[in-house]
């Protein structure tokens, strides 16, 4: 089946100076608003969890859910924190929004705001994206300007201010509880949850942080009412709806940006949206949503005989056939995460790849936890040996047990040895 | 001798000083500020933004460590971030590293000797399409050759105005130009 090119998000990509609002207004901009306010903010919720918006950040949670566990009260405010991080290697989609249609993701903002009693939403962009952060600020003052923000949004009793905050280069806090922590002014260290930030987020007040994209797509879910969007999706009957930008780099034809629906397969984005492998190689292996995702291939077959099994449709196909979905992922054992694609040919050497991807998660630690601040280091530097053929039979086992002490397993284990039926099962956690 | 914004500068402090409903949330945007004037981010400053905003220095020394484009030392008059991560790699970016340390004659991490650049590794921009890039002071070029380096290299060795002295500051002077 050839891939939908819907065009409802990428819609202004194309147009000369899209950034400006004279261009986004001529395209229908702000329409959404002004249909959004006629609704009322019990119905613009409605819409947003009919149309089974689930976040495009990463963890892929059902944005409609997450805004009905907002925990007002009345002595605190509400606040919207707009997740612009994009930090996750391989994702693409977030900047090519800002930078190329501000306004929707303002007007987005707006709609969020209304349906959740919010009157300051922060806008966390990462810090090196200094084109989309100049284009959003443009986009606030020209909406500040035309009475789209201010005292009084489209002259409702709705006061609303916008307000952009420029990270500083920190994988970390695009970590929700972590770039809430850095809006705050202090190092983005993650914080413990619950509380979760619906209850106590920005500030010590109730805060829901979503992510860009997502709230980029609310003025089309209130254009086009929330069940129709949601439809558009292929996973509709999971609850997985619409459309969504899809992103792929590596080593194909067509590296970029592509909207497309929810629920297209692997092989069609690198093949269709992606133009194939490039020219003269063959796949070797794909990172499916950014390099927190496992990798997939395309050798390895569904297993679900079980006619319960979620994945029973797809069984003895390829994983490369089964429609991408934050379920279905989940299913396979990887994750949709941001929906952007690293593909890598047969000339790519898994080791490096597990080096440069460990060289990453080292640099970007935030050092709260040890595992994580020394084991990253670590795990690169055992990659560099083994690539380097420094590596022997001893290392692998070498590496797990670093990892079981890190994990107080190898404390289970010796004591399991010594016959404490209680010490649980150290392999079950590993 | 005690760090001083400059009047202008000064003004954005202020205007974004009310949007926030503590003093610290700052942090950040003014060590920005303050980097696009003076370069980095020395004592000096460090003392300035923590008397700014009732902070002890170690709360905002703390913060400066923690991030990446908070410089702690002096940088050349041009910055250049080669994004060493996956995607970029995948597409040979180990080829523009290599390149660019031999046309600038300095070591990543190190600035040149006429003080022009520092070569720096970043990790991924999310610009992984256009893999391998670069980004020098305030801009992305993409899908790069070693080939295609000298010319961005001279551009940026002429172009005098836009006083990078700096790394650049999203939320500082050059930002609020109309783009
Ligand atoms: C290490 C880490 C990095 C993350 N980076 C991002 C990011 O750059 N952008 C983003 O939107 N979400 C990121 N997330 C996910 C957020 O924590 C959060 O789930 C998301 O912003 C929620 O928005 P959504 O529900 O709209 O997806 C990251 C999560 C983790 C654990
Ligand atoms: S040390 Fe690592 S695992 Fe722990 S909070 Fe920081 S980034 Fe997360
Ligand atoms: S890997 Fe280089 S920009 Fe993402």
């Amino acid at each position: 089946m050839p891939v939908e090119n819907p065009r409802l998000l990428t819609k202004n990509y194309d147009t000369p100076n899209s950034w400006t609002l004279a261009a986004y207004e001529a395209s229908g901009g702000y329409q959404a608003l002004r249909k959004a306010i006629a609704m009322g903010p019990a119905a613009i919720r409605e819409e947003v969890k009919a149309a089974n918006l689930r976040g495009r950040g990463g963890a892929g949670f059902a944005a409609g859910v997450k805004w009905s566990f907002l925990k007002t009260s009345p002595d605190k405010p509400n606040y919207i924190a707009v997740n612009a991080d994009e930090g996750e290697p391989g994702t693409i989609k977030d900047r090519t929004l800002m930078e190329k249609d501000p306004h929707r993701c303002v007007e987005g903002f707006i709609i969020a705001a209304y349906a959740l009693d919010v009157h300051t939403v922060f806008v966390y962009i990462r810090g090196e994206l200094v084109l989309a952060i100049k284009r959003i600020e443009q986009a606030v003052r020209e909406a500040r300007a035309k009475g789209y923000l201010g005292d009084k949004v489209i002259d409702q009793d709705f006061k609303l201010d916008i307000v952009v905050h420029a990270g500083a280069g920190a994988y970390i806090c695009g970590e929700e509880t972590s770039l809430l922590n850095s809006l705050e002014g202090l190092r983005g260290e993650p914080r413990l949850k619950p509380p979760f930030p619906a209850v106590v987020g920005a500030f010590g007040a109730p805060t829901i942080v979503n992510n860009l994209e997502t709230l980029a797509t609310v003025p089309t879910i209130i254009e086009l009412g929330g069940d129709a969007f949601s439809k558009l999706s292929r996973l509709h009957h999971l609850r997985d709806g619409g459309v969504r930008l899809y992103g792929i780099s590596g080593h194909v034809n067509r590296p970029g940006v592509y909207e497309a629906p929810v629920g297209i397969t692997l092989r069609e984005l690198i093949d269709d949206l992606g133009g194939g492998v490039r020219k003269g190689h063959t796949l070797k292996a794909v990172i499916p949503g950014g390099s927190s995702t496992p990798v997939l291939r395309e050798q390895d077959v569904v297993h679900a005989p079980d006619e319960k099994h979620p994945l029973h449709a797809w069984h003895g196909k390829s994983h490369l056939d089964v429609p991408m979905g934050v379920d279905t992922m989940r299913g396979l054992g990887t994750m949709l995460g941001t929906c952007c694609a690293i593909v890598m040919d047969e000339t790519t050497s898994m080791v490096r790849v597990a080096e440069n991807l460990m060289m990453f998660y080292a640099h970007e630690s935030c050092g709260q936890c040890t595992p994580c601040r020394e084991g990253c280091a670590w795990m690169a530097r055992l990659c560099q040996q083994v690539r380097r053929r420094h590596g022997h039979a001893g290392r692998p086992r070498h590496a797990r047990r670093r990892r079981q002490q890190h994990h107080g397993q190898h404390h289970l284990r010796a004591r399991r040895r010594r016959g404490d039926a209680h010490a649980g099962d150290p392999e079950a956690v590993s | 001798m005690a760090f001083e914004l400059t009047p202008e500068r000064l003004a954005i402090f202020e205007e974004l000083l009310p949007k926030y409903p503590t003093k610290q949330a700052l942090t950040i945007p003014l060590l920005h500020i303050c980097q696009e004037q003076a370069g980095h981010i020395s004592d000096e400053v460090i003392e300035y933004v923590a008397k700014k905003l009732s902070l002890s220095t170690a709360d905002v020394k703390g913060v400066v460590t923690f991030y990446t484009l908070f410089q702690q030392k002096p940088v050349g008059r041009n910055v250049v971030w080669v994004c060493r991560t996956l995607s970029c790699e995948l597409m040979g970016a180990r080829d523009i590293t290599r390149a660019l340390e031999e046309k600038l004659d300095c070591h990543v991490g190190e600035t040149t000797k006429d003080g022009e650049f520092t070569l720096l590794e970043a990790e991924c921009l999310a610009a992984c399409g256009g893999g391998p890039m670069i980004q020098l002071n305030d801009e992305y070029f993409e899908n790069l050759t070693p080939e295609k380096l000298d010319a961005i290299l001279d551009a940026a060795r002429k172009k005098k105005d836009g006083g990078c002295a700096v790394t650049f500051s999203p939320v500082g002077i050059r930002a609020r130009k109309e783009h």
